[in-house]
């Protein structure tokens, strides 16, 4: 080497620094200082897995309350208080916080640059978010401690006024519950804020917005919603807490208020949500399709517009939550068509997936079996949510067992399994090894066995007239049997989360190295090394077309030839 | 920063939609046309402090430190005023008339989004400031000028928003 200045040979240490043992503080001392995008990344991933494990634990918990009649395995209470918390839990601090994990990881590889736009807010957003997630569980502990479950939530995810009101809620479960979500909210505006500019203004050269991955987009929509979604719910509870700490009348219907517009409120935030929640499971499903079925993405300019369309037309069918709530037929109706008009954007995303597979040299792995059920799982809750989009049907079958089924459905069967097929598809980029094909497979086909049980069971439970949130039931009702099935299939999907947890642990020891590339893909976070250095690119890379690695891989037939 | 103003619109548009929602909804005194005067010297601060920061936005463009620095601390000033009518209106209400956030409805919404609308001056100001004091120490120059332009945004949003709120409580409202 010619440039070769070092004085003595061995004088300075030239191990790499992960290669040198080092004392755990040290190691906790890196991650929680970090602010490089890929870090961010997992710790929000770690957490929400974290999250997800207790929301499991809560939703056990209710079913086997719920399994058998007149049951006292929970105290009333407790039961209120978990199945609030599960709500609040999966979506606020499992859902949000793990679908920007995969941004947070992702978008920067995929556009090609070195990090987010706002490294050090990116950190902020997510301290904030995890501190959001400990204060609403320190409300078990909080005020009267572990008996009864000390000051935890227990109004229902939703809290409907006037139930959270200082008359009927005393103490302070309502207070943490919108205090927590007030903290996490400004975390997930952060970072909505960053995903935004970066994909505006990080792209690498070559990568204008229409060759960005549908990943990218969607998360760029999806951002584009958080600001306009999260917001309002951020006002309402402050609203609330004016009403509980300055004695305030926005909600006190005694003075004038209204509960009613808690309910508008609320589900402004709430519907929209549940499109921020989906809209990146989407996003998982276009980038894991086109791969495994060898084929590119079928309709890409038609997949952009249907989620930018779904975007908005979300944002105007929140009161198909509230028919029951006594609104004007007028609205009824408007509620009615507009949601219906969801069904168009998202029915054309199917058929676009369908015709990307058609045709396709389909390989059956891990990812590519969760995306395929997603597929049937998703329209099976589109349908049903046709259903309830109905006045008179939702009239008949609001608040029962048939909606609970419907969501879960959505948030189960949709996002949960596209969640799971993420990490299966990146996990191999995260860590440099693969995760054990063999316990993936077991899980899968556990988890949709114990789902399909579950929740296809709950539809007929909720047709028979189960109300939602109840404690416990008598036995001539006739819902003991479908329960006890109901119940039976929770315990089937814990199992396979479990085999889940242990094929993370165990891939991240024993796992087959994964190198750069292991599936064969063609967006640029498989051109760099698994796990990828901190400066992502050693050089910043060039783009031509929509599949970068395509291109490299095939200079014969590339795909700019075939691209406007 | 156009990012978090799109944000910040939505808590506005809540907020302002509830005090819309509530007009006229009282069950008891005192009503907005009893207490309310308009407060016309204190908009028309604000909303010329939208033309200074504009104005000291040019002069840092061109350079001109001394100007930029004038125009900005009359930027200050008129913000200032501006929180201080607030304060005095306020304290007419609580005092004289004996609204408080707790009396109806009106007081609840009134003092919600007027306040709302007064921290954001307030947190506006604080940047206003800090900037003020990196100039006068000699921080700042013409190289930062699109650092400046997104606070100037965030000021201007702020004024902006005082249009929405002035022409929902003092006139559609009285």
């Amino acid at each position: 080497m010619a440039d070769q200045t070092l004085p003595i040979a061995g004088a300075l240490d030239l191990t790499p620094i992960h290669h040198r043992p080092r004392p755990l503080v040290e190691w906790l001392h890196d991650w929680v200082i970090t602010v490089d995008h890929k870090r961010l990344g997992i710790l929000y991933i770690v957490y929400s897995l974290f999250f997800l494990l207790v929301a499991g634990v809560e939703a056990i918990c209710i079913r086997i309350q719920l399994a058998v009649p007149n049951n006292h395995f929970l105290p009333p209470e407790v039961f209120n208080r978990f199945f609030t918390m599960h709500g609040t839990t999966m979506v606020f601090l499992v859902g949000m916080p793990i679908l920007f994990g995969f941004a947070n990881y992702l978008v920067p590889l995929m556009i090609g640059a070195r990090d987010m736009a706002f490294p050090r807010l990116n950190a902020f957003s997510f301290w904030l978010t995890a501190f959001g997630g400990i204060l609403l569980y320190y409300s078990f502990i909080g005020g009267f401690g572990l008996y009864g479950m000390g000051n935890a939530p227990d109004v229902g995810w939703f809290a409907y006024a006037p139930l959270t009101e200082k008359p009927f809620s005393v103490g302070h479960p309502v207070d943490y519950w919108a205090l927590a979500l007030i903290l996490s909210g400004f975390g997930t505006l952060g970072t909505a804020i960053n995903i935004i500019a970066t994909t505006l203004s990080m792209r690498c050269r070559g990568m204008t917005l229409l060759r960005m991955p549908l990943f990218v987009w969607l998360m760029l929509v999806v951002s584009g919603m958080t600001l306009v979604t999260i917001t309002p719910l951020t006002a309402a509870q402050v609203m609330l807490l004016i009403d509980r700490y300055l004695g305030g009348h926005f909600f006190d219907a005694q003075a004038g208020g209204s509960a009613v517009i808690w309910a508008h409120f609320f589900w402004i935030f709430g519907h929209p949500e549940v499109y921020i929640l989906v809209l990146p499971a989407f996003a998982i499903e276009n980038e894991i399709v086109p791969v495994f079925a060898r084929k590119a993405i079928f309709g890409y300019p038609a997949m952009v517009a249907a989620s930018v369309g779904i975007a908005f037309v979300s944002m105007g069918v929140w009161a198909h939550h509230m028919f029951t709530i006594g609104m004007t037929s007028v609205s009824n109706t408007f509620f009615v068509l507009s949601t219906m008009l969801v069904s168009i954007p998202t029915g054309i995303k199917i058929f676009n997936w369908l015709a990307t597979l058609w045709g396709g040299k389909i390989r059956f792995t891990v990812p590519m079996l969760f995306a395929i059920a997603f597929l049937f799982q998703f329209l099976i809750a589109g349908l049903t949510g046709i259903m309830l989009a109905v006045a008179p049907w939702d009239w008949q079958l609001h608040n029962s067992y048939f909606l609970i089924a419907h969501f879960h459905y959505v948030l189960v069967g949709a996002i949960v399994m596209n969640i799971f097929a993420g990490i299966y598809y990146w996990y191999p980029k995260a860590t440099g090894r693969m995760l054990n094909e063999t316990l993936g497979k077991w899980h899968f086909w556990i988890f949709v066995i114990g789902f399909h049980i579950t929740f296809d069971t709950m539809h007929f439970v909720g047709f028979l007239g189960m109300p939602r949130q109840i404690y416990t039931y008598e036995p001539d009702r006739g819902w003991g049997h479908l329960n006890m099935i109901i119940s039976i299939g929770g315990f089937i999907q814990a199992i396979a989360v479990l085999i889940f947890a242990w094929n993370l642990i165990y891939s991240y020891r024993k796992g087959k190295a994964a190198g750069n590339d292991p599936w064969d893909a063609w967006t640029l976070e498989w051109s760099t090394p698994s796990p990828p250095p901190v400066y992502n690119f050693a050089a910043d890379p060039v783009v031509n077309s929509r599949r970068p690695l395509w291109d490299l891989k095939h200079p014969e037939d590339p795909d700019w030839k075939y691209e406007a | 920063m156009l990012s978090l103003i799109i944000g910040e619109c939505g808590i506005f548009t809540i907020f302002v939609v509830a005090y819309i929602y509530y007009i006229g909804k009282d069950l008891s005194g005192p009503t907005p046309q009893q207490v309310l005067d308009i407060p016309i010297f204190n908009t028309v601060c604000l909303l010329s402090s939208s033309v200074t920061i504009w104005l000291a936005e040019r002069q840092i463009d061109r350079g001109k430190m001394k100007s930029f620095a004038a125009l900005w601390g009359l930027t200050i000033a008129l913000g200032i005023i501006f929180i201080v009518g607030t304060g005095f209106e306020w304290h007419k209400l609580i005092f004289q008339d004996g609204l408080t956030i707790r009396t109806n409805l009106f007081g609840t919404t009134f003092y919600s989004l007027v306040g709302l609308h007064a921290t954001h001056v307030v947190v506006g100001l604080i940047g206003l400031i800090l900037i003020l004091l990196f100039t006068l120490t000699g921080h700042v120059n013409e190289t930062h000028s699109e650092r400046i332009q997104v606070w100037a945004l965030y000021w201007h949003f702020v004024d902006a928003v005082w249009i929405v709120v002035f022409t929902v409580v003092y006139i559609v409202g009285r």
